[in-house]
């Protein structure tokens, strides 16, 4: 695979192998010096020009453990603010010897549109609303192994997973939605109709704002992150109201089923869609998301960049 | 030494389609002296000698197109477009006048700014050049440009295109204002409240994109506010670059009423949709966005109808490296003038004739120039003319161009219709697709 920009152009096929990948990751991670020299000497430029401290970290962390030299581009001390296109911040970086640029973005797109001008692989690692392609993958293998699934493109048949909160201003939401239900789970979203996405209804997903109505007959229970700014956009009425309606509570948690996985991308908002500690809950999966979001990340960028087997060993 | 230079020129072989023919015309030559058509005889005549002669045979001589909507970027802009090259892209587009949009910088709210863009066009010589006027100081949205002033100018359409005048008190006075001055109010229809940060048409193309949307009903507001405001104040409105199908419900009712109201259509609008994004590549943004299939059929009815009066370009040159950005940084606009002539005549199923009415007479009336351009090609008329291979095809290649920007849409895309040549007041501006300055 070229680049991992998104979902849909990864297909059912590639999310089986990048999962398959994954497990094996997994093993790595577990030795005792977790390093093996897939990558050495490649260089992957990590380009975030929104900041995002956690990914980041899990991006370099997985290319330290495949050997891959990581560089991070910092955009606050680059030219980007000084009146260069894009075209010629991705050129000039280029033109060191990159194999893979790993890009954060703000605004939707700017992963296809960096592809066009330079020879490198791109990894989106979050563009605007529209896709957050790692954070899918995660969250797929992080279901199937709590459910101790095997990886296959039906990994998630049978489910039905609750995606609660923003999914109008949701990266994570739009790539789990299409990774889940490309794996054979049923989607339904729980939202306010401020917070869904426009001509929802050709989205393939149940659509609802009764939280109560779906939270004892759902496998998974995924919370988005209730972003404040939202509140000056009139898109809710206030944060208290929408913790009633859309927050995970006491109340409700005691009706989940004792096998229901609570998921977050992260980072929380307790007191707003998070009400409950996830320690307190039977299974909160959530702290297993990043440390599958490091297995994940090395799988993607063996799969992008390896030419040998993720086997050879130190 | 010499005596005053008699400029003459012949059109041979040409069939004619104005606003008096039927829409097969009429095979005649033609003789121009000092600008103005002095002998047409029927093809193969006797006619008298010129100093320049140009071949119309098997092409269509209708009089000159003018765009009623076109960025020419000077003052303030000229990275991207000058007066000068944009009037060269306007002549090769078979345009013999533009009214220039006047959000440059300095805005074109004042005689000065105004008399150095129509000093600017006469000085580049390829098409007259018509500046339009702002509605309010600096397309500000707070006050009154002096209207009657500017009209000393020529100034007889008022935008403050690239915004909408959102304050109704504003715009109603606007219109009460320049009721009596026979002027019209251009309006780019927009309520900004409900297109901020929007890149793309709020549908499910935006909805799978993760883009912010742009919704039809910040244009249909502004439609139905100012439709409202020119029936109860005896205003003139002319809707700016129509794009939805409800838009033109609206226009069509008002007409039907009545009332003082026009309206033009892009092509990009009647040619592509918000799908067009899903490449993410920011030469699709546009202000208003691409939209659906659906307004595209409803669009083309109403040109077909006469809802809509005249096809204008929203010709918005952008320099490279102001295009190579991210969606929401990338500024809208499009290039227009060279591809709007096969846009119209290759993909609206329009005849010829009423595909000229759209891009020659109707918005030439509705500039206030239809004392010299959209004019009979007749004995005595000013010789503002293009001369057309309605079924030439070729391929857009934005090297080629000749606008300063390359932001064509249609880059690789083969289309029908091509522009021979272009007269400009009796003198040949473009001969087999050439600019001669
Ligand atoms: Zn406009
Ligand atoms: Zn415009």
């Amino acid at each position: 695979m070229k680049h991992l920009r998104g979902i849909p152009e990864l297909g059912v096929e590639g999310i089986v192998r990048i999962l398959n990948l994954a497990d094996h990751m997994v093993e790595v991670n577990r030795r005792p010096v977790p390093k093996v020299p897939a990558l050495v000497g490649r260089t992957v430029v990590s380009l975030f020009f929104e900041d995002s401290t956690r990914t980041r970290i899990s991006f370099e962390t997985a290319a330290k453990r495949l050997s891959a030299d990581i560089m991070t581009f910092s955009v606050s001390t680059s030219s980007v603010n000084k009146g260069e296109s894009l075209r010629d911040t991705i050129e000039t970086v280029s033109a060191m010897g990159v194999a893979a640029f790993i890009v954060r973005h703000k605004t939707s797109g700017v992963p296809w549109q960096v592809s066009q001008w330079t020879d490198a692989s791109i990894i989106n690692a979050g563009d605007g609303w529209h896709q957050h392609p790692t954070q899918a993958l995660l969250d797929c293998h992080t279901i199937r192994t709590e459910l101790g699934r095997p990886a296959t493109e039906d990994c998630l048949a049978g489910l039905r997973i609750a995606i609660v909160g923003d999914v109008r201003h949701s990266r994570v939401a739009r790539s789990d939605i299409q990774a889940f239900t490309a794996l054979g789970a049923r989607v339904v979203v729980v939202a306010p109709r401020t917070l869904l996405p426009p001509e929802v209804h050709t989205w393939p997903v149940e659509v609802t704002s009764d939280l109560d109505s779906v939270v004892a007959d759902v496998d998974v229970v995924y919370m988005l992150r209730m972003q404040r700014e939202r509140m000056s956009e009139a898109l809710v009425p206030d944060l208290g109201e929408y913790s009633n309606r859309f927050g995970l509570d006491h109340a409700r948690a005691a009706r989940l089923r004792d096998e229901c996985l609570v998921m977050h991308p992260g980072p929380m908002n307790r007191g707003v869609e998070m009400l409950v500690d996830p320690a307190d809950l039977r299974r909160s999966v959530v702290t297993r998301q990043v440390s599958n979001g490091v297995a994940v990340r090395m799988a993607v960028l063996f799969d992008v960049l390896g030419d040998t087997n993720p086997e050879v060993a130190s | 030494m010499n005596a005053r230079e008699v400029n003459t020129l012949n059109i041979v072989g040409g069939r004619v389609i104005d606003p008096t023919t039927d829409a097969d015309g009429r095979l005649v030559d033609i003789h121009v002296v000092d600008g103005r058509i002095a002998v047409i005889v029927e093809a193969g005549g006797a006619l008298p000698s010129a100093d320049s002669v140009l071949d119309a045979s098997n092409a269509v001589v209708s009089p000159g197109f003018v765009d009623l909507h076109t960025h020419l970027r000077e003052p303030g802009r000229e990275e991207s477009e000058t007066i000068e090259t944009g009037s060269r892209a306007a002549a090769l587009g078979g345009f013999t006048a533009v009214v220039a949009m006047p959000n440059t910088d300095p805005a074109q709210d004042s005689r000065a700014v105004v008399e150095f863009v129509r000093e600017q066009g006469r000085r580049a010589g390829l098409c007259e050049v018509v500046p339009s006027g702002c509605i309010t100081v600096g397309r500000a949205g707070e006050q009154l440009v002096p209207y009657a002033e500017l009209m000393k100018s020529g100034v007889t359409l008022f935008t403050d295109d690239g915004n909408g005048v959102q304050d109704p008190l504003l715009m109603r006075r606007a219109f009460e204002y320049s009721s009596d001055l026979g002027v019209t109010m251009a309006q780019h229809c927009e309520v900004s409240r409900l297109t901020a940060g929007a890149v793309m048409h709020e549908g499910s193309c935006c909805s799978h994109l993760g883009l912010p949307g742009w919704p039809s009903i910040a244009e249909e507001l502004m439609v139905h506010r100012d439709i409202e405001l020119v029936r109860i104040t005896g205003g003139r409105l002319h809707v700016l670059h129509v794009s939805t199908a409800r838009s033109v419900e609206m226009i069509r009712a008002a007409k039907a009423d009545g009332l003082s109201v026009t309206a033009e259509v892009t092509p990009h609008h009647f040619t592509l949709d918000d799908e067009s994004l899903r490449s993410f590549d920011p030469v699709f943004k546009v202000n208003p966005p691409l939209r659906t299939m659906a307004d595209i059929e409803a669009l083309k009815a109403g040109l077909r109808d006469g809802t809509i009066d005249a096809i204008a370009t929203d010709h918005a040159p952008h320099a490279d490296h102001l295009k190579e950005q991210p969606l929401d940084t990338a500024p809208p606009g499009m290039l227009g003038l060279e591809t709007a002539f096969a846009l119209s005549v290759g993909e609206l199923g329009m005849d010829l004739r009423s595909v000229l009415a759209c891009l020659s007479w109707n918005p030439a009336r509705i500039a206030g120039i239809a004392d010299r351009h959209g004019r009979p090609v007749a004995v005595g008329e000013p010789a503002n003319l293009a001369v057309l291979d309605p079924g030439v095809g070729w391929t857009v290649d934005r090297r080629r161009l000749a606008s300063k920007s390359r932001n064509t849409p249609y880059e690789g895309r083969s289309v029908t219709g091509r522009v021979r040549h272009t007269v400009l007041n009796g003198r040949a501006v473009v001969i087999d697709q050439v600019a001669q300055r």
